[in-house]
C-alpha cells in the first residue's frame, strides 16, 4: 500500500535495525568470545594493539574445564531446573483453580479478591525480603530447596491466575453447561473440560513462569547458603569472585552455561512465550 | 449427581456418603470457589501478607540478627533520611528510574514499530530480541561489567583504536558514570519488554485505519500520533507501571555492575537495604530502608488500578 523509496528504507529501516541487532546481540557475543579466548588474549590491556579483537584464533575449553572441576556448576544447574519446575507447577496448579474461580464462580469479594491476587503481582521481592527470610529461618526451611520452592510462587501465582483467568473467560459457556447437563460435576467439567480447552494459555504461564524462577536472583542469595544448594545466578556471583578476582573466563562460561537451558525453552516455545508476556500486563 | 454415585456404588456405603457429600458440596459455587481458591491464597497470605505485617513491625523495632530488639517508634526511619548513603541512594533510584523508563519506551516503541513490518527472518529476529530479557538478569550483567572493566574493557579499546577518545572513560569506577552505565544495561535488558508488548498492541491497530488516514493525506508522523499514539495508550500505561515497579525496587543489577560502589555512590534502595539489613545484620533498619519504596510502589498501583476501573466503565 505504502511505496518507499530504496534509500528511505535504508535510512528508516534497515540501518536502525542492524543497530538495533548489533546492541541487543553484542553482550552474548562477547559472552561466548570471553569463554573460549586464551587468559593471555583475555587479559590484554586497552591500549595494546591486538590483531583479533573481536574473535580468537585459538578457541580453547580451558575456562569451561576449570567450570566444572572447580565449582559445583552441575549441581546448580540441578537446583535451578528442579526449583524452577516445582515452583511452576504449584504456581500453575494454584492458578488454575484461582483463574477459573474467578472467571466462572459467582461468590461474594471476588472482585476484591481479583483486585488483592492482582495487587499481590505488583509486590517486588525487594520489598519483603529482610522478613521474608527470618519467616524461613522460623520455618526451618532456610537452605532447603523448599524455601524457594514455595517462595516463587508469591511472584508466580498472581501473574498465572491473572493469565489464566482472562483466558478461562474467552471460552464459551456452552462447553462446560454441555457437560454439565451429561452429568459431569462443577469440579470434573472444570477438570475435564475447561483444563484441557486451555492448554495454551496453561503453556504459555508456565513458560513464562519457568523462565522468571530461573531469572530470580535476590531470594536464591538470601536463603541458600550452602556451596551446593544454590542456583546458577547466586553460585556465579558468590563462587567465581575470590576476594577481588574475578576469573573472567569462567564467570562468562558460566554465564553462557547457566543461560542456554532457560534460552533452549524459550526458543521451543517462542509464541507460547510472547503469548504470556504480553497477556502478563494485560488487565 | 446420579453419575457421582453409581461410580462409588462399588465402595464401601460410609465412603459413599463421604464421596457423595464432597461432590455436594463441591456443587455449591461458593464452596468450590473457596476450595479452589484457598491454596494460592495460603501461599500469599503466608509469603506476601505476613512478610508485609512483619516488614512493619520489624521497622519500628531495634531487632537485629540474633537480638529480638525492642520497639523504638520511627527512629529507623528518622535515622535513615538524615542518613547520607540513604539520601544518595534514593536519589539514585529515582534517577534510575526515570531515565530508564523513558529510554526504554522510547527505544522499545521505536523497535516495536520496525518489527511490525514486513521483512525477512521476522520471526527469528524478533525471537532474539527478546533475548535480553529472557536470559537471567545477573550472567548477563556480568558480561556488561566485563565490557565496562578498568584494564580490560572493549568498549575503551575500541574507542581508542578508532581515537575517539584517547584516554580511557571511567565506567564504572565514577559514581555519575556508573549510574548511567546502569541505566544503558537496565535499558537493554527492559527494552525488548516494551517492545514486544508494544508490537502486541500494534498488531491490533487496523490497517484499513491507517490507508484511510493515508488517503486523507496524513504522513507517516501524522499516522503515528493521530492513529497508533491513541491507541497504544491503555498497553504503554500498563508496561509503563510495570516498568516502573520493576526498575525503582530493582536489586540485581546494581548488586553485579557496581555493588553498590565506588564510596556508596551508586546504591539503590533496594541494595543499600541489603547491605544494612542482611549483610550488617540490623534488620530493623533495613526492612525500615525498604519500606521507603512502599509509598511510591503504592501510588503506581493505585494510577493503575483507578485506570483498570476506568477501562472496565467504557
Amino acid at each position: 500500500m505504502l511505496i518507499e523509496r530504496k534509500w528511505k528504507k535504508w535510512i528508516f529501516f534497515y540501518i536502525p535495525m542492524t543497530v538495533f541487532i548489533l546492541f541487543t546481540l553484542f553482550p552474548f557475543y562477547w559472552m561466548a568470545v570471553t569463554a573460549v579466548r586464551p587468559d593471555p588474549e583475555l587479559y590484554r590491556t586497552w591500549r595494546q594493539a591486538s590483531a583479533t579483537p573481536f574473535w580468537t584464533l585459538e578457541p580453547t575449553l580451558e575456562h569451561f574445564r576449570e567450570l566444572l572441576k572447580t565449582t559445583a556448576f552441575p549441581q546448580w544447574l540441578w537446583n535451578t531446573m528442579l526449583i524452577a519446575i516445582v515452583s511452576t507447577i504449584i504456581s500453575l496448579i494454584c492458578g488454575m483453580f484461582a483463574g477459573y474461580a474467578l472467571a466462572r464462580l459467582k461468590f461474594r469479594g471476588s472482585e476484591f479478591l481479583g483486585t488483592a491476587i492482582f495487587v499481590t503481582y505488583l509486590v517486588p521481592q525487594t520489598l519483603l525480603f529482610i522478613p521474608l527470610a527470618d519467616i524461613i529461618r522460623e520455618m526451618h526451611l532456610g537452605n532447603t530447596p523448599w524455601a524457594l520452592m514455595l517462595t516463587y510462587p508469591t511472584f508466580l501465582i498472581p501473574f498465572c491466575t491473572w493469565l489464566l483467568m482472562g483466558y478461562f473467560k474467552t471460552i464459551p459457556k456452552e462447553l462446560e453447561e454441555c457437560a454439565r447437563i451429561d452429568g459431569a460435576t462443577r469440579f470434573g467439567a472444570m477438570v475435564r473440560i475447561i483444563f484441557p480447552v486451555a492448554i495454551p494459555g496453561i503453556l504459555s504461564a508456565g513458560i513464562f513462569a519457568f523462565t522468571l524462577s530461573w531469572n530470580e536472583f535476590i531470594y536464591a542469595l538470601i536463603f541458600m547458603s550452602s556451596a551446593e544448594l544454590k542456583t546458577v545466578p547466586v553460585g556465579v556471583v558468590s563462587e567465581l569472585i575470590r576476594g577481588d578476582i574475578f576469573f573472567w573466563g569462567q564467570l562468562m562460561a558460566g554465564a553462557l552455561l547457566g543461560s542456554i537451558p532457560v534460552a533452549l525453552v524459550y526458543s521451543f516455545f517462542v509464541e507460547y512465550y510472547v503469548t504470556g508476556l504480553t497477556g502478563s500486563v494485560k488487565g | 449427581m446420579v453419575g457421582a454415585g453409581s461410580a462409588a456404588g462399588a465402595a464401601l456405603p460410609g465412603e459413599r456418603v463421604r464421596i457423595s457429600r464432597l461432590t455436594r458440596m463441591l456443587e455449591s459455587e461458593k464452596l468450590l470457589a473457596a476450595a479452589l481458591l484457598a491454596p494460592g491464597v495460603v501461599i500469599l497470605v503466608l509469603f506476601i501478607a505476613y512478610p508485609f505485617v512483619m516488614a512493619i513491625w520489624f521497622s519500628l523495632t531495634s531487632i537485629r540478627v540474633g537480638d529480638a530488639g525492642e520497639f523504638v517508634g520511627l527512629a529507623n526511619f528518622t535515622k535513615a533520611w538524615s542518613d547520607t548513603i540513604f539520601q544518595v541512594a534514593f536519589k539514585n533510584t529515582v534517577f534510575y528510574t526515570f531515565w530508564a523508563t523513558i529510554f526504554k519506551f522510547a527505544l522499545g516503541m521505536w523497535l516495536a514499530l520496525l518489527l511490525n513490518r514486513h521483512f525477512r527472518f521476522k520471526r527469528l529476529i524478533r525471537a532474539s530480541m527478546l533475548l535480553p530479557f529472557i536470559i537471567p538478569t545477573v550472567l548477563s550483567a556480568f558480561a556488561w561489567r566485563w565490557m565496562f572493566d578498568p584494564t580490560f574493557s572493549v568498549m575503551n579499546w575500541l574507542l581508542f583504536h578508532s581515537g575517539v577518545i584517547t584516554d580511557r572513560l571511567p565506567f564504572l569506577s565514577d559514581g555519575d558514570w556508573a549510574m548511567w552505565c546502569a541505566v544503558l544495561v537496565n535499558t537493554w535488558r527492559g527494552m525488548p519488554f516494551f517492545a514486544i508488548t508494544l508490537l502486541a498492541g500494534l498488531q491490533t491497530i487496523s490497517p484499513d485505519l491507517h490507508e484511510a488516514a493515508a488517503l486523507d493525506g496524513a504522513n507517516a508522523w501524522h499516522r503515528f500520533w493521530h492513529v497508533t499514539w491513541p491507541l497504544l495508550m491503555p498497553v504503554t500505561l500498563v508496561v509503563v507501571v510495570f516498568s516502573v515497579i520493576q526498575t525503582f525496587s530493582d536489586f540485581q543489577l546494581i548488586y553485579v555492575l557496581t555493588g553498590g560502589g565506588p564510596a556508596n555512590s551508586t546504591h539503590l534502595i533496594a541494595t543499600y537495604a541489603y547491605q544494612i539489613g542482611v549483610a550488617s545484620g540490623l534488620l530493623g533498619e533495613g526492612a525500615a530502608l525498604s519500606l521507603f519504596m512502599f509509598p511510591v510502589l503504592f501510588a503506581v498501583v493505585w494510577v493503575q488500578l483507578r485506570f483498570m476501573k476506568r477501562m472496565e466503565g467504557h
